[in-house]
């Protein structure tokens, strides 16, 4: 669907020169959900932008369903854009302008009469549920709900593609659920390709298939998410699976077993047959998990105990099927 | 103060709506282009041309330099060659338009500064042409400040305006130098300063309100 092909770009600031993006190759397949995470500075904005080609890539190429948009013409160019949608962090959505309004905006570019824009824009209204809303101008609406008109607009020219750019990071976590929840339907629904671009572990585990890690402009690891989460390799997906509240310094330089909750139920005592079964004492430096329809998701880092010990807990998790692993997390290296 | 005096005060502030009502139209219908070409030629404009942002900015900046009476003595031939008389209110509205248009076109320029970066990314997204950008972006979310220019302008040709009656213009600051400045008549200047200021005040506070209603950003 979407194929980078070494695509390299750098910014030239006052004091230096930024490489975003080094030598990236990435290849999205139709119909995936796809995660690009890392943490601020890591070039995936950057990235992303160079997919529609709002950056444009020093070096390298962008295929969109075969087609090298470094090679189109700016009409050309124009018409993949409308093929590829894009929501944003801050909504960017335009204020004069009343909800059916913003939606009507890419009909408008099309030619669609008045008329016509209102009556498709009130289908796709529907399908991000507010329907209600649409005479509303944003700054009457929530941030949750702008970020539907944007998704609204966005399909408004029925895209292939939807690029996702911190599209829930400015949003409160019940909110971002529900955002999350509509990409999950519009993929699931309208076949949708959709690229999300987060710093948030907790986004790329609710709904991407596969993920990418990025890390100061180079792509570290590609993968299935739950092999990912489960076996993270490099530095950057260590630290990220490890969601921000428990990267203190009880965590970092000490060695942890971490286990791991891939969907087991919800209504299992792992830790309790843990104690109880193997009589060893349990310090837990940290744990998130989270209950998705009755199944367990979610990690738990335990301190390493003697080795005699880590024996016993890893027999007891393997005999129940526990996913878990033995994890040091390095302290964080001054970044560049 | 006779009943002919306040007849040609009438007549003054006719004229004097005729002129800067006319040439706050004619500065924006140069000043909206001149300010759109100077807001996307810029380096993080829409269509960045380095050499024909500083060309037109030196232009605009030279012609922004230029004292009002000067301009207004300086281009005279100019002013025959488009009106084909030196002196009256049409006379008068070839110079306002002269040195209120590049003032505008700065004020559009900055008025269209002011459209979030965001939102012209996510137009360029949804495939708009750099045409469709600047009309149903650029303008249409710059409106409120664009139309409080418009209210400001329209207060500043009005003061230019009432100048011209130094060289021979028409209006309400025509009367009041030929009566009050020249004929030493206080009254008839008082009159007529009161008039302005008047006008000045029910165009600033009423352009206000209307572009506070027309701003769909802070009312809910």
């Amino acid at each position: 669907m979407i194929r980078l092909e070494n695509v390299c770009k750098t910014f030239t600031t006052k004091d230096a020169v930024v490489t975003a993006a080094d030598h990236i190759n990435l290849s999205i397949e139709k119909g995936e959900i796809f995660g690009i995470i890392g943490f601020s500075g890591a070039g995936k904005s950057t990235l992303v932008r160079c997919m529609n080609l709002l950056e444009v890539p020093d070096e390298g190429a962008v295929y969109f369903d075969g087609h090298d948009l470094m090679k189109a013409t700016t009409k050309e160019l124009r018409a993949y854009r409308k093929k590829i949608g894009m929501i944003f962090q801050q909504f960017n959505l335009l204020e004069q302008r009343t909800v059916i309004d913003n939606v009507c905006y890419p009909l408008e570019l099309e030619g669609l009469s008045k008329k016509e824009a209102r009556e498709k824009a009130k289908e796709f209204l529907e399908i991000v549920d507010l329907s209600e809303k649409e005479k509303s101008y944003p700054s009457q609406l929530s941030g949750g709900q702008k970020q539907r008109v944007a998704i609204a607009r966005a399909l408004a020219t029925n895209p292939e593609v939807l690029l996702c750019d911190e599209a829930t990071s400015a949003l409160d976590p019940i909110t971002t659920n529900g955002v999350l929840e509509l990409l999950k339907k519009i993929n699931e629904e309208y076949g949708v390709t959709i690229i999300v671009i987060t710093h948030e572990m907790k986004v790329v585990e609710r709904i991407c298939d596969r993920v990418a890690i990025m890390n100061q402009g180079v792509v570290e690891e590609v993968g299935d998410v739950k092999e990912i989460f489960l076996n993270p390799k490099s530095e950057t997906s260590k630290r990220l699976v490890l969601s921000s509240d428990h990267k203190s310094e009880l965590t970092t330089n000490k060695k942890c077993i971490r286990i791991v909750f891939d969907g087991i139920s919800s209504y299992e005592p792992v830790l309790a047959d843990l104690v109880l079964e193997t009589q060893v004492r349990l310090n837990i430096m940290g744990a998130n998990t989270e209950d998705i329809g009755g199944s367990a998701y979610g990690q738990m880092l335990i301190e390493r105990p003697d080795e005699k010990s880590v024996e016993i807990i890893k027999n007891h998790l393997n005999k129940k099927g526990v996913r878990f692993e033995e994890f040091e997390l390095k302290e964080e290296k001054e970044e560049a | 103060m006779n009943s002919q005096i306040w007849a040609q005060i009438g007549v003054g502030i006719l004229e004097t709506f005729y002129m800067v009502i006319l040439s706050t139209l004619f500065a924006y219908l140069l000043g909206i282009p001149i300010g759109i070409i100077l807001n996307i030629t810029d380096v993080n404009g829409i269509k960045p041309n380095r050499i024909v942002n500083l060309v037109v900015g030196f232009i605009t900046n030279v012609l922004r330099s230029v004292p009002f009476l000067i301009l207004l003595v300086a281009i005279l031939p100019f002013t025959r060659f488009v009106v084909g008389t030196t002196i009256g209110s049409n006379a008068t509205i070839v110079p306002l338009v002269v040195a209120a248009a590049p003032f505008v076109a700065r004020m559009v320029e900055s008025s269209l500064k002011e459209v979030d970066n965001g939102v012209i990314e996510a137009a360029k997204a949804m495939g708009s042409s750099t045409w469709q950008i600047i009309t149903k972006v650029l303008l249409a979310e710059a409106r409120p400040s664009l139309l409080v220019g418009g209210v400001i302008a329209f207060v500043t040709i009005l003061g230019y305006s009432a100048m011209a009656g130094f060289v021979g213009g028409g209006g309400l600051g025509a009367i009041a130098i030929n009566y009050g400045y020249y004929r030493y008549k206080t009254g008839v200047m008082m009159v007529t300063v009161a008039i302005l200021v008047i006008i000045v005040q029910v165009f600033q506070e009423v352009g206000i309100h209307l572009v506070n209603k027309s701003d769909r950003r802070i009312h809910s």
